[in-house]
């Protein structure tokens, strides 16, 4: 028998739809900057492996030449960015809803056991509630991501007025470097999270636009026992 | 499994919220994308003292720097000094627009316009006789990259209160132009007399060379090198906004750190 299944409250839904466009374009606006200085590169025993970036892919997305308006994109959309996520995270503490996402002290075994099955190397995994382990750590990652980035944001933006900031990030330097790094982080959580999407369906997929999975429930017997878990 | 008329089945409802939540969706993601197509296409701004960015976007930039200078500019809030070993030997040359070339010292002085019309011709040699300030700082480019580097000169405070520019000081902005009028930048007063902001001609122990804006130049370390302007030809003050080369190229006006 189809049963209705709420999953995602309609805030939680909005706040992350309203952030994919606005990070889409805090990031690329972040490249028209970083072009402008373009120093990064992943270097080992003097052989380099990544440049970042490359021409063929500045020219592929008119990255040159852009610095003046990707800093007032930048400076412009990192409002929406914070107020989203600051409203994001008010929620999930006033709905409670955090007790879904944080990790909590099983977590980081489990999470182990579900990458070891997601990768069809383990035949179970470990059973869960809305998220499991992976997700739950992922999830509260990427938030503490983007408390980060606004604070190394602020850290390269004001450096002078802001400069205990500056100084917590490691100076400006190491400020800049971590801004990068978190948003190669995002692009890298997209992959993923996108590919886990395709994977785990569209009745998933679905419940992040209207809320609800759709779940075949077997009508249960009258006397029921209770150790049900075993099963899971 | 029959049920009361009003009461939907399972699919139904399913159904139902499905179109609901997909219209929805719809209708956001158009929105959405005909807001951004109309935020990037939206037109320039009118060429004035800021020119080259889009309207809206100019908008925001000019309110945000204002927040921000609200919420956190303070002259208490130094620039960070390192000692002076770290100081860069080689200083960075990124552009030298309205200062090419060597312009004999002696063809040179600084012109102040007071606020009573007056012109002030200052030489170099009364600049160097004012009490020196150093400072050994992290020069940050908009561009991203930064560097240490050592310059010696007057502050802009003990200019001020040597030449008795007070009245001036309690104007809004200062203005300050090469001798050819091709780069000019507009400062905000709180920044102009921030205690590390330098009337510079020497740096490290030499003084200024050509690339670098000789005979003086503006260190304003709570700005981007953009407003650091190279070789001063004039210096007004005005209560509106004096023109400023970046920021008739998109850049923001401020542009503090």
């Amino acid at each position: 028998m189809k049963v209705i299944k709420e999953k995602h409250p309609l805030v939680m839904r909005w706040t992350h739809w309203v952030n994919f466009p606005i990070l889409t374009i805090m990031i690329w606006s972040g490249m028209l900057i970083y072009w402008a200085n373009d120093e990064y590169s992943i270097t080992l025993f003097g052989h380099t492996y990544v440049r970042f970036f490359p021409d063929w892919y500045y020219q592929w997305l008119h990255i040159p030449q852009r610095l003046a308006e990707g800093m007032a994109f930048h400076f412009l959309f990192m409002w929406f960015f914070a107020l989203n996520g600051f409203f994001y995270v008010l929620y999930t503490i006033i709905s409670g809803e955090w007790r879904q996402l944080v990790p909590n002290r099983h977590s980081f075994k489990e999470a182990w056991l579900v990458m070891l099955h997601d990768l069809h190397i383990r035949k179970t995994a470990p059973p869960q509630n809305k998220y499991n382990a992976a997700q739950r750590i992922a999830y509260t990652a990427i938030i503490i991501m983007g408390f980060g980035s606004l604070i190394t944001g602020l850290a390269i933006y004001k450096p002078v007025q802001f400069n205990w900031l500056c100084w917590l990030c490691g100076g400006y330097h190491l400020a800049r470097i971590w801004h990068f790094v978190l948003t190669i982080g995002y692009v890298l959580f997209f992959l993923v999270h996108v590919v886990q999407v395709i994977l785990a369906g569209w009745n998933n997929f679905r419940s992040v636009i209207s809320g609800f999975e759709v779940v075949n429930e077997q009508p249960k017997p009258v006397t029921e026992s209770n150790n049900e878990d075993e099963k899971a | 499994m029959k049920k009361p008329k009003t009461e939907l089945t399972t699919e139904q409802k399913i159904k139902r919220r499905n179109f609901i939540s997909f219209t929805v969706f719809g209708a956001y993601a158009a929105v959405a994308y005909g807001g951004w197509r109309w935020l990037y296409k939206s037109p320039d701004e009118t060429a004035g003292v800021t020119a080259g960015a889009h309207n809206p976007l100019r908008r925001a930039l000019n309110k945000t720097e204002l927040f921000f200078k609200r919420l956190a500019f303070n002259e208490n809030h130094l620039v960070k000094t390192y000692p002076r070993e770290m100081a860069a030997n080689k200083i960075r040359h990124n552009s030298d627009i309205g200062s090419e070339g060597k312009l004999p010292p002696e063809n040179w002085k600084l012109q102040v316009k007071k606020a009573n019309g007056e012109i002030l011709q200052i030489t170099l040699d009364e600049l160097m006789k004012l009490p020196k300030t150093e400072i050994t700082y992290d020069f940050k480019c908009v561009e991203g990259w930064d560097q240490i580097s050592h310059w010696e000169g007057v502050s802009f405070r003990d200019f001020i209160k040597h030449y008795n520019l007070d009245a001036e000081a309690k104007m809004g902005y200062v203005g300050l132009e090469t001798p050819d009028k091709q780069y000019y930048v507009g400062i905000d007063m709180p920044s102009a007399i921030h205690p590390q902001t330098l009337l510079a001609y020497q740096m490290n122990d030499e003084l200024l060379n050509g690339q670098h804006g000789q005979p003086l130049r503006l260190i304003i370390p709570v700005k981007y090198g953009i407003k650091n302007l190279k070789r001063i030809g004039t210096i007004v003050f005005s209560n509106t906004r004096p023109r400023d080369y970046w920021a008739e190229q998109g850049y923001d006006y401020y542009s503090g750190l």
